[in-house]
């Protein structure tokens, strides 16, 4: 019998009118790693932080017992002196500084009150050999990819001596090969006695890596399953999660596909920081009136450089080919001619890109589209309003009136209102860049038959997105990128997630041969 | 039993239901500014405060700052500041002294073409439009963040309005010219020669009733729209108290005025400005796409909206208003000197964070910025009255700018 090094007992957390976390027990062994799996707004979140001190002992009830001592964490810094470490969704990176500055910031190495950098760039390739990064340490972090600032995060986390790692959603902006190497790194951890909690959407991940996982749904502890003896699969945690079977994660599909509708010829895209990098790399593609075409490819393939630089050239310089709309030729210079044009684009960062996130519900529908709501030159808010409302009833947007404050939604909600946004500008043709991104599973499933419905109206769409199974789950046809070239085109019938990996790792000298 | 309970707590309980649905932010500053002019009310020594004379001075003594603050409203909303208007209203007065003085003066201005005040003063305002254009230029299309470029503009062009005094004051402007900073709708009340009404400015009457019908009329309109459309309106008590209180306001104040000298055309001007301009902000797309761009610029970008184009409007349009205030400065100076529009850009942006703006854009109203400039305004006036010095005056405002936004911070956290 091992022992526990984290007992949470009888937790519970309550906000004005709502119980966040009722009587909620975790117990972590030393030493394993411990999923903890819900739908968005479960409690995960608010347990973590109750765990790492961001609300501070005596803003709950219940017990905190770390390595048989009970604690009472009054900040963050409480927790990380006894070796807690949270790395979250975000990341908690400051751009400009290196890598070694980041590693070892609010931490520094000091000799007579002065930081002492040859001793800091040291102790940093140490523990970056550890992640597995080989940079140079004095690289500002803004210079590399996400999935190394991820690590980065987690040579921070070393360096303060952890030994409970939490990480919240690790892999939602990886790629699959950034992903598999987190993930390895996990497992070599485990081997030399760390513990972690991992918070993750991604069951695959979850049912590979971990030991234990705890199901948490509306703030309760649904169940706590171990992984080994029970040989559980993605299947029985989703059951945990919803509370009900869901033998299908997809709406059943039964297409009615007619003519061609969107089509793109030979299209190249150089990047506006290095005129001589080949972003997208002579890609041709085309999706039909009713058929939803997939776009595979691990992030930084191409993928939304291909979407935004088609949409009106808002990304990428010395851009060539030709966009073909109904077999008319299309001469795009702005995001406005793209639009009137007949093509909508929803990004897969809606926070940073998609959404006014102070402003309300309505305001942000009606964007794209002003001009319908606008007569003599006066927009007509209650107009607004009505069309925002049927929205909220269609697109089963969870919020009070179309007058609520977008920021304040839920993930799932917000990615509705950005395809609320899209859809009502009528295109011809909608590209969903990640449209699943970071949302729960029951969303998730909507969001799938929303797309459905776009395409039995007739309409093309373009799904992005770096989820196999998502695009095996939904679509009539999937296109793979890799490094800016389409390196295959897959019909339905021949889906297997093998055959498009294969395709998605294609190195530029294979695809060329 | 429980009835009798209930009725014992009826009332309070009730206000309490009703007051629920009331934006407390957006009232707060507005309850301010009447709480204000009730203190120097008491304080003023005689209530000079308000005194006919005194309402007719807070008027036009503060529309130049409140002309500025329209259009900085709508600069900061795009999440841009503009430090030069002070300075460009300088250089307007003095070019304006060029187009409308200049030739009326004797020796060695002959040359010039003697040009009716009116198109003087156009040509002032299009000097404005062509500055805000300069700046919008480097602004929007250059991609230099306004706080650079304006902070140059305050530079440049407090240096040309020196060029064109050549280091003396330009002046007298012609009466009529002056009008719009210094005069008064019917000042010898010919009207109420006609009428009968001798006391009393008749035509500040009329316009006051029309006044207040108007805006009960726009009220009732307004939320009864709403109401068709089966949106959530304000508790209907708190309608009325409100809509009374601004009507009363504003009876009041017209009342005083026609003991006076009667309606300053600034006022007129400045009616006739906030309608427009609240108007712009709220019902145009290019208000929406200003707010759009405040909120978020990457999404605004990829809603299709032409960012630069709406930037570089937006100073063109700070820049007419700048040149319109540097008018109203001259006309009401009747001189223009280097000194003028020293710290307008200070004041105006006050008005508009003490006005509800947000630092990091995407919020504020026109409304907002005009009760933020005139609680500044009565502030100064008050504490003249009462012979407190520039230097608590100062303190006092400063004071009173932090507190302002620290309310607003909190009052955000709190609604979290």
């Amino acid at each position: 019998m091992t022992e526990n090094i984290l007992e949470m007992k009888n937790i519970t957390m309550t906000f004005p009118g709502v119980k966040a976390l009722s009587d909620v027990t975790l117990n972590v062994e030393r030493g394993e790693i411990h999923a903890i799996c819900g739908e968005n707004g479960a409690g995960k979140s608010t347990l973590m932080k109750v765990l790492s001190g961001v609300y501070p002992h005596g803003t709950y009830e219940g017990d905190v017992v770390f390595e048989n001592q009970s604690v009472a964490f009054h900040n963050l810094r409480d927790s990380e002196r006894l070796g807690i470490v949270i790395i979250h969704q975000e990341l908690a990176l400051s751009p400009h500084l290196s890598i070694a500055e980041n590693i070892f910031l609010n931490n520094e190495i000091k000799k007579n009150g002065l930081v002492n950098w040859n001793k800091t760039n040291q102790e940093a390739q140490i523990l970056m050999a550890k992640v597995g990064l080989s940079e140079d340490p004095n690289t500002p972090v803004k210079n590399i990819g996400v999935g190394k600032q991820q690590l980065v995060e987690i040579a921070k986390a070393l360096s303060k001596r952890v030994k409970l790692l939490i990480l919240d959603e690790p892999t939602a902006a990886l790629n699959d090969a950034d992903s598999e190497h987190l993930l390895d790194l996990l497992r070599q951890f485990k081997s030399q006695g760390l513990t972690s909690i991992i918070i993750s959407h991604k069951l695959n991940e979850i049912a590979a890596i971990a030991d234990k996982t705890t199901i948490i749904r509306d703030g309760q502890v649904i169940e706590t399953l171990d992984m080994k003896k029970d040989s559980v699969d993605q299947e029985r945690i989703i059951k945990g999660m919803v509370g009900r079977e869901m033998n299908n994660r997809y709406p059943s599909r039964e297409p009615n596909i007619g003519e061609e509708i969107f089509r793109v010829e030979d299209w190249t895209v150089h990047h506006p920081d290095d005129k001589a990098r080949v972003v997208v790399d002579h890609a041709s593609l085309n999706v039909r009136a009713g058929e939803i075409v997939g776009l595979a490819g691990i992030m930084g393939a191409g993928r939304t450089e291909f979407a935004r630089s088609v949409f009106g050239r808002s990304w990428g310089i010395d851009i060539s080919g030709k966009v073909f709309l109904k077999g008319k030729e299309l001469q795009l210079k702005t995001v406005s001619d793209a639009i009137k044009a007949g093509i909508a684009y929803s990004t897969e960062d809606r926070k940073r890109f998609g959404l006014n996130l102070i402003d309300d519900i309505k305001r942000n529908i009606s964007l794209a589209s002003l001009d319908q709501f606008t007569k003599r030159g006066l927009v007509n808010a209650n107009e607004e309003y009505k069309v925002a409302s049927e929205y909220r009833t269609s697109m089963n947007i969870k919020a009070p009136s179309p007058n609520s404050i977008v920021g304040k939604l839920s993930g799932g909600n917000q990615q509705k209102v950005v395809l609320s946004q899209w859809i009502n500008v009528n295109p011809d043709i909608l590209i969903l860049d990640e449209p699943t991104r970071g949302i729960d599973v029951g969303a998730k499933y909507e969001i799938y038959t929303i797309i459905q419905e776009l395409a039995a109206q007739g309409k093309a769409v373009l799904v992005i997105s770096s989820e196999l199974s998502e695009l095996l789950g939904i679509c009539d046809r999937v296109y793979a990128i890799a490094e800016g070239v389409i390196t295959g085109e897959v019909e339905r019938k021949d889906f297997s997630p093998e055959l498009l990996m294969k395709y998605m790792t294609m190195t530029k000298e294979a695809t060329h041969v | 039993m429980s009835k009798v309970s209930e009725k014992v707590n009826g009332p309070i309980d009730n206000l309490r239901a009703r007051l629920a649905g009331v934006d407390l932010r957006q009232n707060a500053i507005f309850i301010a500014l009447l709480a204000l002019i009730a203190l120097f009310a008491i304080t003023s020594p005689g209530h000079t405060s308000i005194t006919p004379d005194n309402w007719s001075n807070l008027v036009v003594q503060n529309g130049y700052i409140l002309v500025l603050a329209i259009g900085m409203v709508m600069v900061i909303i795009a999440g841009h500041i503009d430090l030069s208007v002070g300075s460009v209203a300088c250089f307007i007065g003095a070019a304006a002294g060029i187009l409308a003085v200049r030739p009326l003066e004797q020796h060695g201005w002959a040359w010039l073409p003697k040009i009716p005040w009116y198109v003087a003063l156009l040509g002032a305002i299009l000097i404005g439009a062509l500055v805000g254009m300069w700046q919008g230029f480097w602004i929007a299309y250059v991609g230099i963040p306004a706080f650079i470029v304006t902070l140059a503009g305050m530079l440049l062009f407090r240096g040309l309005a020196l060029v064109l005094l050549q280091s003396t004051n330009i002046g007298p402007y012609p009466d009529s010219f002056r009008l719009i900073g210094n005069g008064f709708v019917d000042k010898a009340n010919e009207l109420g020669g006609v009428l009968g009404v001798k006391n009393y400015n008749a035509a500040a009457l009329v316009i006051t009733a029309v006044s207040v019908v108007a805006l009960l009329l726009q009220s009732f309109t307004t939320r009864r729209g709403r109401i068709r459309y089966k949106q959530t309106v304000e508790p209907r008590t708190w309608f009325f108290v409100k809509n009374i209180i601004l009507a009363t306001m504003i009876a009041y104040v017209g009342f005083q005025l026609s003991q006076a000298n009667g309606i300053p055309w600034t006022l007129v001007l400045l009616v006739v400005l906030v309608i427009i301009y609240t108007t712009v902000m709220k019902k145009t797309t290019f208000g929406r796409h200003i707010y759009a761009i405040g909120g978020n610029l990457h999404a605004a970008v990829l809603s299709g909206i032409n960012v630069r184009r709406v930037n570089f409007w937006l100073f063109v349009n700070m820049g007419a208003l700048a040149a319109l205030s540097g008018v109203l400065v001259v006309a009401r100076l009747n001189y223009a000197v280097p000194k003028a529009g020293d710290g307008f850009e200070l004041e105006a942006i006050s008005s508009v964070f003490i006005g509800g703006a947000s630092v990091q854009g995407g919020v504020g109203t026109v409304t907002g910025s005009m009760v933020g400039g005139m609680i500044q305004g009565i502030l100064g006036n008050g504490m003249n009255l009462n012979s407190i010095g520039t230097e608590y005056q100062m303190t006092t405002k400063g004071l009173v700018l932090l507190l302002a936004v620290a309310f607003d911070v909190w009052s955000k956290k709190r609604t979290k």
